[in-house]
C-alpha cells in the first residue's frame, strides 16, 4: 500500500518544460470542452466522475495517506449538501464560493468528532464505528424537516448557483463550478501531501508507535486527518447534489455511496491524487458501458431485459474482483507503468 | 512484463468505454418519425418484483397498441429501457439520455417510475421544459399547474389516498360522525414517502375527532415486533399500513403474532400486491387496501392484450401468471395514460411524433371520461380522470380491495378522495415554493396562450 | 412493567435472529481475517436455492442437503478465484472484493432463479402463545433452539475435532500453523462452507419471516453492530451481541423515538456500538490481540 508515492522515476521521463506544457494543454482542454462535449456527456459523464474524483480524494487522504478507514464517506457528503442548501437559503448574502468552504467546514467538525473513536481503536472496528455515522446523518437529514426546509419530499436543490451575478444552472456553468472548485482542492491536497501534516500522516500510517516516538502528535493528526478528509467530502456532496443531481434527499448519500467512494480509491490507487479520477471514470462509466457493450453484442435479441441487466450486475462485481486482484495499486500505478514504457518506447525500460 | 500487457490490455478497455460510453444521441434516425416513449425500469435490487410485472404490463400494452392498432393514429411507439435498479443517480442518467429524444424519436413525456426520482426531476424539469408525470405516488402540491407546468401526479397523491382510507373506515363505523373517538394508527415506512401522510392524517382528525396515532418502522422494516406491541398497546381499531417491499409482509405477520385482526389493516397503494401478502402466508386472508390498479383480467383490454400478445408469446413476461396481478394492471393503466395523452397532443397538433412541449400541453387537456374509458376497454380498470392547467392531478379516486388468501378482490367501487379539504394547505405549498424557487406563477392568460 | 417485558423481550428474540447472521461473519473472519460482506448474498442466494427446489417438488431434506452442496461448490469457487489471488493482501481489499462478490452473487441469483417474492413454510406457526401474560411466538421459541443448537454444534466442532484445532491454530497465528503443516486453502474452504450452511439456516429463518426476496440481502447491516459489540471472532460474542442490540434497538424505539421525531433503531445500535468500543476496544468477547492504540 505504501510503495505507490514512489512515482518520481516515471515522471522524470519527460522534462520540465515539457511536463509543463503539457499541464497548460491539458488544463485548456479541460476549460474548453464544454464547447464541443453535448450535454448528455457534460450531465452524465463528466460532472459525476469529477464530484466523485473529489471525494474520492478526501477519502484517499484519510485512507490512503493516513491509513485511517471510514464506511461512511457518504455521510459527511450529505452534511455538505444539506449545509450548503442551508447556507445558500438562510444567508442570501453568502456568496457561492463561501457557502461551499463554510459547508465543507461543517463537514469537518462532524468527521472530527466521528473521528473520535480512532484514537482509541484500530482496523475493520473503526471501519464499522464509521457506519455509526452514515446511518445517523441519513436518519437525521429524512427525520427533521427543517433541514430540507420543510419540503414535503424533504429533497433539497440549489436555491441559486451564482458566482458575481453569473447563472451557473446550465450545463456548461455547473461543468466550470465543478472543474474550478476540484481544480483548487487538488491543489490544496497536492501540497497537503507534500507539506509536513502529510509527512505525518504517512507515518502514521506506515508505523504509528514509531511515529510517536519521534513526536509526531498522533492524536491530533489522526483528528486533523478526519476533518481535512470531510471538507473534502463534504465540498464533493454539495457540489454532488447541486451541480450534478440538481436536487437530493438524505437517501441519494446512502450505504451505496460510501462504498462507490471506496471502490474509487481501491480501484484508482491508495495514495494517489490523481487515480481517483481514474477510479470514479471507471465508476461511472463501466455501468454505461456495459449496457452499450450488451447492445452491441445484440445479447438483447437473444435475452429479456431482465436477463441482460443482472448479466451487467454480475459483470460489473467480477470486473471490480479481476482489477483487485490483477491491479494491487489500481489503475493510478498503470498507468505509471504505461509512462514508463512510452518512456523508453521502442525498448523496453 | 504481463503486467504491462494486461496494463495495455486496461487501457484499451478504457478506450472503448470512451468510445462507446457516449449515448447514440438524437442523431441516428433509426427511429425517425415514432413517438419516443422512455422506460425506466428497475428490474434488478430489492424492487425487482414489482417491477418485472409492472413492466411487462406497460411493454405488453404498448406492443398491442403498435402490432394491433398500428401504433397511435399511425404513428409508432418507441419504448427503448434504461435500468436504474430504483436509484436515483442511474434515474438520471436515464433521464439525461432520453430528455431530448433517441434516435430520431423525440420525448413527450417523461415518466420517473419512483417518487425519489420523481421529486428529483421537479426543477430539472422545469428548466428543461420536459413534462414529468408519474401516476399514482406524485407530490401532493405538484397539482398545482401554476406553479409545476412540467409535474402531472395524475391518478393519485397520498393525501387522497388518506382521506380515502378515513371515508373507508367512517363507512364501516356507520357514517363519518362515528369516528370520533376510533383510534386509526398509522404505520409507516421512515422516509419521505412514508411520512408524507402524517400531515392529512393530522387535518382529518381534526375534522372528524378520530385519534390520529403515528408509527414509523425503520427501512427496510424487517423487525416489526416493537411497533405491533405499540400498535396493541395503543388499543388501535384500524391500522393504515404504509409500507413498502420487505416491511408489508413482515407488518401482516407480525400483526397475526400480537393478535391484530388482519381484516382491520388497510395497506397504501403500494402495500397491496400479490407479492406483499402471499409470502405472509395464511394469515393475509382477509387483508385490505387501497388500490387505484385493480387486478383481474376480467377487463376487455386486457382480454386483448392476452389474445394478440400472451398467447402469440410476445410477451415482455417470463412468467406469464403475472398476466392480470396488481403491478402488470398497473402497467396496463400507466401504458393507457400516456397513449391517450398522445392521441389528445395529437388531436390538437396532427398525427405525428410530438415534442415535449406538446406533451404538457397534451396532459394539461387529458380527459379520459368514462365513455372513452368504455371504448378503450378498460371500465373499472381506469378511473375516469380531467385534467386541467390549474389540476393536474385530474381526479383522485381508488378501490378498497381484499386479499381472499389466493387473490386480490375489489370491495367497493370508485371511493373520491377528499381534495377540497386538503386544497388550501397544498396550494399554500406550491406557492411557498414557487416562492423559494423564484417562479411566478402562471396566470390565466400564459395558460391561454399556451 | 408488563409491557416494557413484552417489548425487551421481543427484542431480545429478535437479537437472536440478527445473530444467526453474525455467526456467519465471525467464523470466516475467524480463520481468514476477511470481513465477509458477501454473507447477505449469500443467505439470499442459499435461501432462493432451497425455495426454488422445493417449490419444484423436492422434499425438505433433499432440498437442504441439495442447497449445501451448492453452498460448498461455492466456497471451493471463491477461495479458488477470489482469495487465493488475493491471500496477502490488505483486509481492505480483501472486504472490497467481497463486496464485487456481492454483486456477482446477487446478480447469479436472480438470473438462475429470477426475481419474485417466494413464501417460505417451515411448518412452524407465527402465532402467540401466552406465557405467564407475556406473549411469545412458537416461531421466535423455535428459532431460538435453532441459534442455540448451531453454537453447541459449532463449538464442539471447534472445540473438540481436528478441523476446529486446525482452524483455531490458523486464528492464533498463521504462519505457525501453516509450518505445521495445516494446509490454509483447506481450512479456508471449510470456514466458507461452514458459513455457507450457516447462511442457510439464517436464510430460512428470515425467509419463513418476510418472504424470500432481495431484501434478505439488507440484514447484513443489521448485523454489523452486533459484531462490533460482540467481537468480530467470537461466536459467543455474537449471541449476546445479539441480544443485547435486538433488546436496546426494541426499547430505544419505543422509549428513545417518540422524543426525536421517528425510528432510531437504524443507527441506535451502531452508536451504542461506537460506545462500547470506547469503553472496550476488543468488544465483549473477542480476543486480545485486537489492534488498540
Amino acid at each position: 500500500m505504501s510503495s505507490t508515492t514512489l512515482s518520481a522515476p516515471a515522471t522524470a521521463a519527460l522534462p520540465r518544460t515539457a511536463r509543463r506544457a503539457l499541464a497548460v494543454v491539458l488544463g485548456l482542454a479541460v476549460l474548453l470542452l464544454p464547447a464541443f462535449a453535448d450535454e448528455y456527456w457534460l450531465n452524465s459523464i463528466l460532472i459525476p466522475t469529477i464530484v466523485m474524483g473529489l471525494a474520492g480524494i478526501g477519502l484517499n487522504l484519510l485512507m490512503g495517506y493516513a491509513g485511517l478507514v471510514s464506511l461512511g464517506s457518504a455521510a459527511f457528503m450529505s452534511i455538505g449538501a444539506f449545509s450548503a442548501y442551508n447556507l445558500l437559503l438562510r444567508t442570501p448574502w453568502l456568496p457561492l464560493p463561501l457557502a461551499l468552504i463554510v459547508a465543507g467546514l461543517i463537514a469537518a467538525v462532524a468527521g472530527l468528532l466521528f473521528g473520535l473513536p480512532s484514537l482509541r481503536i484500530k482496523g475493520f472496528y473503526l471501519a464499522a464505528s464509521t457506519l455509526g455515522a452514515q446511518f445517523f446523518f441519513e436518519w437525521l437529514f429524512t427525520n427533521f424537516a427543517w433541514f430540507s426546509n420543510h419540503s414535503l419530499t424533504l429533497t433539497i436543490s440549489a436555491p441559486r448557483l451564482e458566482i458575481f451575478g453569473i447563472d451557473l444552472r446550465p450545463a456548461p456553468g455547473r461543468y466550470l463550478l465543478v472543474v474550478a472548485t476540484t481544480a483548487l482542492l487538488y491543489w490544496l491536497a497536492a501540497n497537503i501531501v507534500r507539506s509536513r501534516i502529510g509527512r505525518d500522516l504517512m507515518a502514521l500510517r506506515d508505523m504509528d508507535k514509531a511515529a510517536a516516538v519521534i513526536g509526531i502528535p498522533v492524536a491530533s493528526r489522526k483528528l486533523l486527518a478526519y476533518a481535512i478528509s470531510s471538507f473534502y467530502a463534504g465540498v464533493a456532496g454539495a457540489l454532488f447534489a447541486f451541480a450534478y443531481l440538481g436536487t437530493s434527499d438524505a437517501h441519494s448519500f446512502d450505504l451505496d455511496k460510501s462504498f462507490e467512494v471506496l471502490f474509487i480509491v481501491l480501484i484508482g490507487g491508495s495514495a494517489s491524487l490523481f487515480g481517483n479520477f481514474l477510479g470514479a471514470a471507471f465508476i461511472v462509466l463501466t455501468p454505461i458501458f456495459l449496457t452499450r457493450l450488451v447492445e452491441l453484442l445484440g445479447l438483447s435479441a437473444v435475452f429479456d431485459n431482465g436477463f441482460l441487466i443482472n448479466l451487467e450486475h454480475v459483470l460489473f462485481g467480477l470486473t471490480i474482483v479481476v482489477l483487485l486482484i490483477r491491479e494491487p495499486d489500481g489503475l493510478a500505478q498503470m498507468l505509471r507503468a504505461i509512462r514508463a514504457r512510452w518512456a523508453a518506447w521502442p525498448l523496453r525500460a | 512484463m504481463t503486467k504491462i500487457r494486461w496494463s495495455a490490455a486496461a487501457v484499451a478497455a478504457l478506450t472503448l468505454v470512451l468510445g462507446f460510453g457516449t449515448p447514440p444521441a438524437s442523431a441516428a434516425g433509426a427511429h425517425e418519425g415514432e413517438q419516443l416513449y422512455p422506460v425506466l425500469t428497475y428490474r434488478t435490487g430489492p424492487y425487482a418484483p414489482s417491477g418485472i410485472p409492472f413492466l411487462g404490463g406497460l411493454q405488453d400494452y404498448v406492443r398491442y397498441v403498435n402490432e394491433v392498432q398500428g401504433g397511435v393514429n399511425g404513428v409508432k411507439i418507441y419504448t427503448p429501457e434504461c435500468e436504474t435498479a430504483y436509484s436515483i443517480e442511474r434515474g438520471i442518467e436515464c433521464y439525461e439520455r432520453f430528455k431530448h429524444g433517441y434516435e430520431g424519436a423525440p420525448t413527450a413525456i417523461f415518466q420517473p417510475h419512483s417518487s425519489g426520482l420523481d421529486a428529483a426531476l421537479l426543477d430539472k424539469a422545469r428548466e428543461d421544459h420536459v413534462p414529468v408525470f408519474g401516476p399514482g405516488g406524485g407530490q401532493a402540491h405538484a397539482f398545482e399547474g401554476r406553479v409545476f407546468p412540467y409535474s402531472f401526479p395524475l391518478v393519485l397523491d397520498y393525501w387522497s389516498e388518506a382521506s380515502i382510507v378515513v371515508k373507508y373506515i367512517a363507512e364501516r363505523a356507520g357514517g363519518l360522525d362515528k369516528l370520533k373517538g376510533v383510534k386509526i394508527a398509522t404505520l409507516y415506512h421512515d422516509s419521505g414517502y412514508g411520512r408524507d401522510t402524517i400531515e392529512p392524517l393530522k387535518i382529518l382528525s381534526e375534522k372528524y375527532g378520530f385519534v390520529d396515532i403515528q408509527i414509523p418502522v425503520p427501512h427496510p422494516g424487517e423487525q416489526q415486533q416493537t411497533q405491533w406491541q405499540q400498535i396493541k398497546q395503543a388499543n388501535a381499531d384500524w391500522v393504515f399500513l404504509r409500507g413498502w417491499g420487505v416491511m408489508n409482509p413482515v407488518a401482516i405477520k407480525t400483526a397475526a403474532r400480537v393478535g391484530f385482526p388482519v381484516d382491520h389493516i388497510i395497506g397504501d397503494i403500494w402495500s397491496g400486491s400479490e407479492d406483499d401478502t402471499r409470502p405472509a402466508g395464511g394469515v393475509a386472508k382477509g387483508y385490505l387496501a387501497v388500490s387505484v390498479f385493480p387486478p383481474g383480467t376480467n377487463y376487455k383490454i386486457l382480454q386483448e392484450i392476452k389474445k394478440y400478445v400472451i398467447d402469440t408469446g410476445k410477451s415482455d413476461l417470463k412468467d406469464t401468471s403475472k398476466f392480470g396481478s396488481v403491478y402488470y394492471n398497473f402497467g396496463v393503466i400507466e401504458g393507457i395514460l400516456a397513449v391517450e395523452a398522445f392521441r389528445t397532443g395529437q388531436a390538437k397538433f396532427g398525427h405525428r411524433p410530438l415534442n415535449t412541449e406538446e406533451g404538457r400541453w397534451a396532459l394539461e387537456h387529458l380527459d379520459l371520461a368514462p365513455d372513452r374509458i368504455e371504448q378503450i376497454g378498460a371500465t373499472g380498470l381506469v378511473s375516469p380522470i380531467k385534467v386541467t392547467w390549474l389540476d393536474h392531478v385530474g381526479g383522485s379516486s381508488a378501490k378498497i380491495q381484499q386479499w381472499t388468501g389466493t387473490e386480490w378482490k375489489p370491495l367497493t367501487d370508485w371511493i373520491d378522495g377528499d381534495r377540497a379539504l386538503f386544497h388550501d394547505v397544498l396550494e399554500q405549498k406550491a406557492l411557498d415554493y414557487a416562492k423559494e424557487k423564484g417562479i411566478a406563477p402562471r396566470t390565466n392568460e400564459d395558460a391561454l396562450i399556451n | 412493567m408488563q409491557y416494557f417485558l413484552t417489548i425487551l423481550l421481543s427484542g431480545l428474540l429478535a437479537g437472536v435472529m440478527y445473530a444467526m447472521v453474525a455467526i456467519g461473519f465471525v467464523l470466516i473472519y475467524k480463520a481468514s481475517g476477511v470481513f465477509n460482506f458477501a454473507q447477505g448474498s449469500m443467505v439470499l442466494f442459499a435461501a432462493l436455492t432451497f425455495v426454488t427446489l422445493t417449490e419444484h417438488g423436492v422434499p425438505f431434506w433433499a432440498a437442504f442437503l441439495a442447497t449445501v452442496a451448492v453452498m460448498i461448490a461455492g466456497a471451493v469457487i471463491i477461495e479458488r478465484l477470489v482469495l487465493r489471488p488475493l491471500a496477502d493482501r490488505s483486509p481492505l481489499t480483501l472486504f472490497m472484493a467481497t463486496l464485487g462478490l456481492s454483486f456477482v452473487i446477487e446478480g447469479l441469483a436472480q438470473l438462475l432463479m429470477g426475481t419474485d417474492v417466494h413464501q417460505l413454510d417451515l411448518g412452524i406457526d407465527d402465532l402467540p402463545l401466552d406465557i405467564a401474560g407475556l406473549q411469545l411466538s412458537q416461531f421466535d421459541l423455535f428459532a431460538s433452539a435453532v441459534a442455540i443448537g448451531l453454537v453447541v454444534v459449532l463449538s464442539v466442532v471447534f472445540d473438540r475435532t481436528r478441523i476446529g484445532i486446525a482452524l483455531r491454530a490458523v486464528a492464533d497465528d498463521v504462519l505457525a500453523a501453516q509450518s505445521i503443516g495445516i494446509r490454509l486453502p483447506v481450512i479456508w474452504r471449510i470456514v466458507w462452507s461452514v458459513s455457507g450452511v450457516v447462511a442457510l439456516i439464517a436464510g430460512l429463518l428470515w425467509g419463513a419471516r418476510q418472504g424470500v426476496q432481495f431484501s434478505l440481502t439488507m440484514i447484513v447491516l443489521k448485523a454489523m453492530p452486533v459484531l462490533i459489540i460482540g467481537g468480530f471472532s467470537s461466536i459467543a460474542g455474537a449471541i449476546v451481541g445479539g441480544l443485547l442490540v435486538g433488546a436496546t434497538e426494541s426499547l430505544a424505539d419505543i422509549y428513545i423515538g417518540p422524543l426525536v421525531n421517528g425510528a432510531v433503531s437504524n443507527w441506535f445500535a451502531y452508536i451504542l456500538a461506537v460506545g462500547f468500543l470506547l469503553i472496550r476496544p476488543s468488544g465483549l468477547f473477542g480476543d486480545r490481540t485486537i489492534e488498540r492504540v
